[in-house]
């Protein structure tokens, strides 16, 4: 509840900054602190950003909902034990079992400890901690939870799917076709992201944060690139930021119509995803034209981007929004119209408000069941500071609802488009410093915030005074959305799983990393 | 709804013309189909594809295949929804070490002749994910690979140019 203790009161009272953390502080706290963080988190309105772990200590992140405060809070773990957070913050869970998994670090009383990445095939235990072990003994199949009742029957799907699919392994429990309960084992994809940004030079690092979720790679570019110079206390050139903005709606209008045309194919209807996927394909060559790369990988990276406009490019963004304008709208009148369709998408895949809010679920999830919530607003970010557009906010919480909230979404990145491209920077474009330019001697820690199609990125990044990566983590924003998935698809059918799962579109590759 | 039907139909196709098949490709293909295979599979190709660990960049330009403007199926080649159906198995990702069991026993359950494409970058050669302690490397190091289109990721051309090569090998007399 509001009007608790605020954030930062707690915080000073319990833990004591740290030095070189940008722009939002850090505390460390001691285990009596972390306790008292925890009493203090049971009733009140602070989000869980992240939670992270290292060798020695354990990490997170919170923001104050009602005041927008960010803070990090850390407790040194020398025996590898912190006490849990999931019982006060479910969206903790799986993040405290991945630390286990990576870092071998225990959350005390945690609701559950089962691992997570670690499905036994690495060939080592704890690979990030201090003393890597080796995989043995064999800990045998990984338990689902139990489900126990009278005509329950189980369905197995995954991690191979049908169709052109990331892999990841759902169990079904229905009771004819209504699902009971559907419990997700993710992990498949795990490619070590984090152990490889270690001790790599940030460039290096840079490129391996576009390829934590390649649908997202301009927002997670786009994350490190900011941490990194939060970190360093960089400036960006002015025309670098604005073209980032440009880069990152290009990808947000890409994958929302990508992805409305692909709810409309799971609910039997293919011509809309005939339609838009053209339309998505008209977007994928214009930014090629203007970036040199269809999904603009590696083109946001720490210090500014690494391609300007061309000449021509001002013009073709504003002919793509012009006919994007005209050919949008009429799918969208079909969409509303078709009694098929919304038979399908109205009321299915229901989350509630409550939900988001204790899971801190960002993005279309979020918006679409009331959690009015955009970091491009909120801390917000240059240029958006200096930009009109509206976050599209919807409360009923359903398939539908979430479709909507991504059509509003692209209308206004439309006119985001035009709004940058009319007033692009000229000069000073970032190109004179490709890569970060480094004082000796000067590290740092920095965290930044980055609105994403999907949601809200957290990355969180710590330098030595060589611009070497000791530690970075990227936390996507499906963290907090696919355990909602689990709900949403309870009490519906079956075959409405591939609509609730098209309408959320979580990433694999990004929280599996 | 009507009126945008009728555009769809009297506008004429969208689809592009397709790339030639790729000299490269062609030339990593011949003589590794025998003879029996031709016979099987004359002028069409079923694909399931496996992420074998992408960053689903890869997957992003795969789907764009079957969009109108590539639109795979005028050749012959669609997208299978299990490797049983499938003559190829398109395979992107460095091997996430979580997904080499998986990527086995899919290859397994795919009847012969079948043939391996590996596509992308990562599944080419690790790429960046080469080395760590999660993913095994190149897809070859699993399984033996027939066809390798790199990329990061490749464009639905590129991808296109390589399976027409696959096509034309295995139908050529
Ligand atoms: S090749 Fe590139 S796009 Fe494809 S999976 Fe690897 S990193 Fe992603």
């Amino acid at each position: 509840m509001y009007g608790e203790e605020p954030l930062f009161g707690l915080l000073n009272r319990i833990g004591t900054p740290v030095e070189g953390h940008r722009p939002w502080p850090r505390y460390r706290l001691g285990r009596d602190g972390w306790l008292r963080l925890i009493e203090g988190l049971a009733g009140n309105g602070w989000s869980l950003l992240g939670l992270w772990g290292e060798p020695k200590a354990v990490h997170a992140a919170f923001r104050e909902d009602f005041s927008g405060d960010v803070a990090v809070v850390s407790l040194d773990c020398p025996q590898g034990r912190f006490p849990s957070l999931s019982a006060v913050r479910p969206a903790a869970n799986r993040l405290e079992r991945a630390a286990h998994d990576l870092y071998g670090l225990v959350a005390e009383r945690t609701t559950d400890p089962r691992p997570w990445l670690d499905h036994d095939a690495w060939g080592v235990r704890r690979p990030l901690s201090e003393q890597p072990a080796a995989p043995v003994p064999n800990p045998g199949p990984y338990t689902f939870l139990p489900v126990e009742g009278e005509g329950l029957h189980q369905i197995p799907v995954g991690p191979v799917h049908a169709g052109i699919i990331e892999p990841g392994h759902f169990r079904f429990t229905a009771n004819g076709e209504t699902v009971v309960r559907l419990e997700e084992r993710l992990g498949y994809v795990h490619r070590g992201v984090e152990g490889l940004m270690q001790g790599r030079p940030v460039a290096e690092a840079a490129r391996l944060a576009a390829r934590i979720s390649g649908d997202a790679t301009v927002a997670h570019s786009l994350a490190f690139a900011r941490a990194v110079e939060a970190a360093l206390g960089i400036e960006v050139p002015a025309r670098a930021v604005w073209l980032r903005a440009l880069m990152a709606e290009l990808e947000r209008i890409a994958n929302h119509l990508g992805d409305i045309g692909a709810i409309c194919n799971d609910a039997a209807f293919a011509f809309m995803l005939a339609q838009t996927s053209q339309l998505r394909e008209r977007v994928l060559r214009t930014a090629d034209a203007c970036f040199g790369h269809r999904l603009m990988m590696d083109r946001v990276i720490p210090g500014g981007v690494a391609t300007d406009l061309p000449e021509r490019g001002a013009g073709l963004l504003l002919e793509l929004v012009a006919e994007l304008r005209k050919r949008f709208p009429p799918l969208v009148a079909i969409y509303d119209g078709k009694a098929s369709l919304q038979d399908r998408t109205v009321t299915t895949g229901f989350v509630s408000a409550e939900l988001v809010t204790r899971f801190g679920a960002g993005g279309h999830v979020g918006r679409a069941s009331g959690r009015d919530q955009d970091a491009r607003r909120s801390p917000g970010y240059a240029p958006y500071d200096e930009l009109t557009f509206e976050v599209p906010v919807l409360t009923e919480g359903d398939v539908n609802a979430r479709v909507w909230v991504r059509i509003r979404e692209v209308e206004q990145s439309l006119s985001l488009i035009e709004q940058i491209v009319a007033r692009l920077p000229a000069i000073s474009r970032g190109l004179d410093h490709p890569s970060v330019p480094l004082e000796a001697g000067r590290g740092g820690e920095g965290m930044a915030l980055v609105e994403s199609f999907r949601g809200e990125i957290l990355t969180w990044v710590r330098l030595d005074g060589e611009g070497v990566v000791t530690r970075c983590h990227p936390r996507d924003p499906s963290w907090f959305q696919w355990p909602l998935l689990e709900a949403a698809i309870g009490g519906n059918i079956v075959a409405d799983f591939p609509l609730c799962n098209k309408s959320f579109n979580c990433s694999y590759a990004g929280h599996d990393l | 709804m009507l009126k945008h039907i009728l555009t769809s139909l009297t506008g004429g196709p969208v689809t592009e013309a397709a790339p030639a098949p790729a000299d490269q490709a062609l030339a990593e293909l011949a003589g590794k189909l025998d003879k029996a295979a031709k016979a099987r599979l004359g002028r069409s190709l079923s694909i399931r594809e496996v992420d074998a660990g992408s960053c689903n960049g890869c997957e992003l330009e795969i789907h764009a295949l079957n969009n109108p403007i590539y639109d795979l199926e005028r050749f012959g080649i669609r997208f299978v929804a299990s490797p049983r159906h499938a003559d190829v198995l398109l395979v992107t990702g460095p091997v996430a070490r979580n997904m080499r069991e998986a990527l086995v026993r899919t290859w397994d359950a795919t009847p012969g002749p079948k043939w391996l494409v590996a596509c992308g970058d990562c599944a080419v050669s690790g790429g960046l994910f080469a080395g760590g302690y999660a993913c095994v490397g190149p897809v070859e190091e699993v399984l033996p690979v027939d066809l390798r289109i790199p990329g990061c990721p490749p464009r639905p051309t590129d991808l296109l140019a390589g399976l027409l090569a696959l096509l034309e090998t295995s139908a050529a007399r």
